[in-house]
């Protein structure tokens, strides 16, 4: 706990439920910077589709739609995507019900960015290209992702990072956000070692 | 089918059920999140599912139902498992929706009917059962004559039992079929008051249905000649505590149980009923207790009719309400692939594996 010097964003604190890693503002600030850089790195293609992987995902590709909108005055497609019926670890995937996968009328040719809250193993980005390729061609695949935590267990690498996190196993990021929880804020908690391994595993 | 089928001796009984609900095995249900079929293995029937374990597989169904609607409808969730199809009795929509389920969902699903099987030449039951447990299947949807008669393979194989029919007993897929419907119009099940007339005392879909309704906190009014009622259930009361199903009101008339209804619910009547002595005549049926513009009209506006098909149009349900803007019948037919999606994808791919 503590240990002000490890958070260069924001005020270091911590609440009941961990050490604070990014507050309110600084998740509006990541935000902001990502829609920027997303849209350099596209050129500003009007093309774009930003589709978020549920459930946390999509509330985050829906702000990052509306920073976008703020700052061409255009608003992207967003989408909503749930990988879980490709995942690699169906025993524990198919414990939680299956979300609706939304994505615009056509994604072929398209610049696609998913999204999602926390890039952990990377095995959920690997079911959710898979995913999207059902749907059509995408020109590219992007990826942009609130937290990035380490441990990847693939060869997939983010594209666009609101904050890099070192942990260790037996830590989680929590990402709580205003449209599910009531409030804007990731911290780190620690979790028992069985619970981070069945996590891992979810 | 005929009575020449093979019948073991355990399913001999009406209603015989080899182990009770709450199967032998079982993990302890978790106390996590929601978790969908925390530690079932199979799926006999709705009444031993916890209320967030139903709403746990009508959401997925909505998931499932979007991946129907996809130009690309085929997903690897269930890539390289086996789900049978055994089926006792005739069936159309049930066997079919289950294979495109799980064909969907990326198994393979090997169909086995009764007259095409070793049944014709006389195995038992049981035998089936090892045989199919020698193949390493992951999955056997079963319809039976008897009821029971899943309950007793669920006790001999490793793969996970989907009842889709036994007897008069239980078909917990239609049950869940029929919520998933009333939910998708209304957005909840609690409260709504759902009228369900015909055959009460025979209908397996009614009994799976009486008891899913009543987990989700819906009033339950049916209806049907004397003669076709349960016992304990008396016109004009409610079932009394400690017997199955209390609860449930029983209407005097289809008028009555029609009245301020946000659900009508038309049974199928077999003629054999009629035969039987259970009917007086099917004119005098349809008159009394069919469904028809005027008595649906006694309902809440945009009340929904069901019928868990197939119809005897102008005999339990008349022809202009059966096709009318009211009518969720084909929605019933739709919906039941994405349930049936949900089942298989809980029960199979999230299988703990067993004695490997």
């Amino acid at each position: 706990m503590g240990g002000a010097a490890a958070l260069p964003l924001g005020e270091s604190r911590t609440n009941s439920s961990g050490r604070v890693l990014l507050t309110a503002d600084d998740m509006r600030r990541a935000l902001a910077r990502i829609a920027h850089e997303v849209l350099e790195r596209n050129q500003g293609s009007r093309q774009l589709v930003v589709v978020g992987i549920q459930t946390r995902g999509v509330h985050i590709a829906r702000r990052l739609a509306d920073n976008i909108e703020r700052i061409e005055g255009w608003r992207p497609e967003a989408g909503a995507l749930d990988p879980r019926l490709y995942r690699d670890d169906p025993e524990s995937a198919a414990r939680h019900p299956v979300r609706p996968t939304q994505l615009p009328k056509s994604i072929e040719g398209r610049p696609v960015i998913l999204v999602d809250d926390v890039l952990f193993t990377g095995r959920t980005i690997r079911a959710a290209m898979d995913a999207l390729l059902d749907f059509g061609r995408a020109s590219r695949i992007q990826l942009a992702v609130l937290v990035d935590r380490g441990h990847r267990e693939l060869p997939i690498r983010p594209d666009y990072v609101g904050k890099n996190v070192p942990t260790a196993h037996d830590e989680r990021v929590q990402v709580r956000l205003n449209e599910v929880d009531g409030e804007d804020s990731v911290a780190l908690v620690r979790v028992s070692p069985e619970r981070a391994e069945q996590e891992a595993r979810t | 089918m005929t009575q020449t089928q093979a019948r073991p001796p355990a399913v001999a009984g009406p209603a015989v059920k080899a182990t009770p609900p709450g199967q032998a095995g079982d993990a302890p249900a978790g106390g996590d999140q929601p978790v969908m079929f925390a530690g079932q293995r199979h799926l006999l029937d709705v009444d031993t599912l916890s209320p967030a374990e139903v709403t746990s597989i009508l959401e997925s169904a909505e998931g499932m139902a979007e991946v129907l609607s996809r130009d690309v409808r085929k997903t690897p969730a269930l890539r390289g498992k086996t789900v049978i199809t055994l089926f006792y009795e005739a069936s159309t929509r049930t066997r079919v929706s289950f294979e495109q389920a799980g064909k969907v969902l990326g198994a393979d699903v090997i169909n086995v009917t009764a007259d095409s099987s070793s049944v014709k030449k006389g195995e038992s039951l049981l035998n089936t059962a090892l045989t199919l447990r020698a193949m390493h299947v992951d999955a056997i949807v079963m319809r039976h004559p008897h009821s029971g008669a899943p309950y007793f393979v669920a006790d001999h194989v490793d793969a996970s039992v989907i009842n889709a029919g036994d007897g008069t007993h239980a078909h917990p897929t239609q049950a869940l079929v029929d919520l998933y419907t009333i939910r998708r119009h209304f957005g909840r099940l609690s409260g709504l008051r759902v009228a369900i007339i015909g055959d009460i005392l025979y209908s397996r879909v009614v009994r799976s249905d009486m008891h899913g309704l009543r987990k989700m906190g819906a009033e339950v009014v049916v209806c049907g000649p004397r003669t076709l009622l349960p016992p304990g259930f008396a016109p004009g009361e409610t079932v009394p505590e400690g017997l199955p199903f209390q609860g449930v009101r029983v209407a005097a008339s289809a008028d009555e149980a029609v009245e301020g209804a946000d659900v009508v619910m038309a049974l199928r009547i077999q003629s054999e009923r009629q035969s039987a002595g259970h009917l007086p005549d099917l004119r005098e049926y349809s008159a009394r207790w069919g469904v028809n513009s005027r008595r649906l009209s006694l309902a809440n506006p945009g009340a929904l009719l069901m019928h868990p098909g197939p119809m005897n149009e102008g005999i339990e349900v008349s022809s202009d309400v059966a096709h009318g803007a009211q009518s969720v019948v084909e929605e019933q037919v739709a919906n039941g692939v994405a349930v049936r999606m949900a089942v298989l994808y809980a029960l199979v791919a999230g299988k703990r594996e067993i004695g490997q």
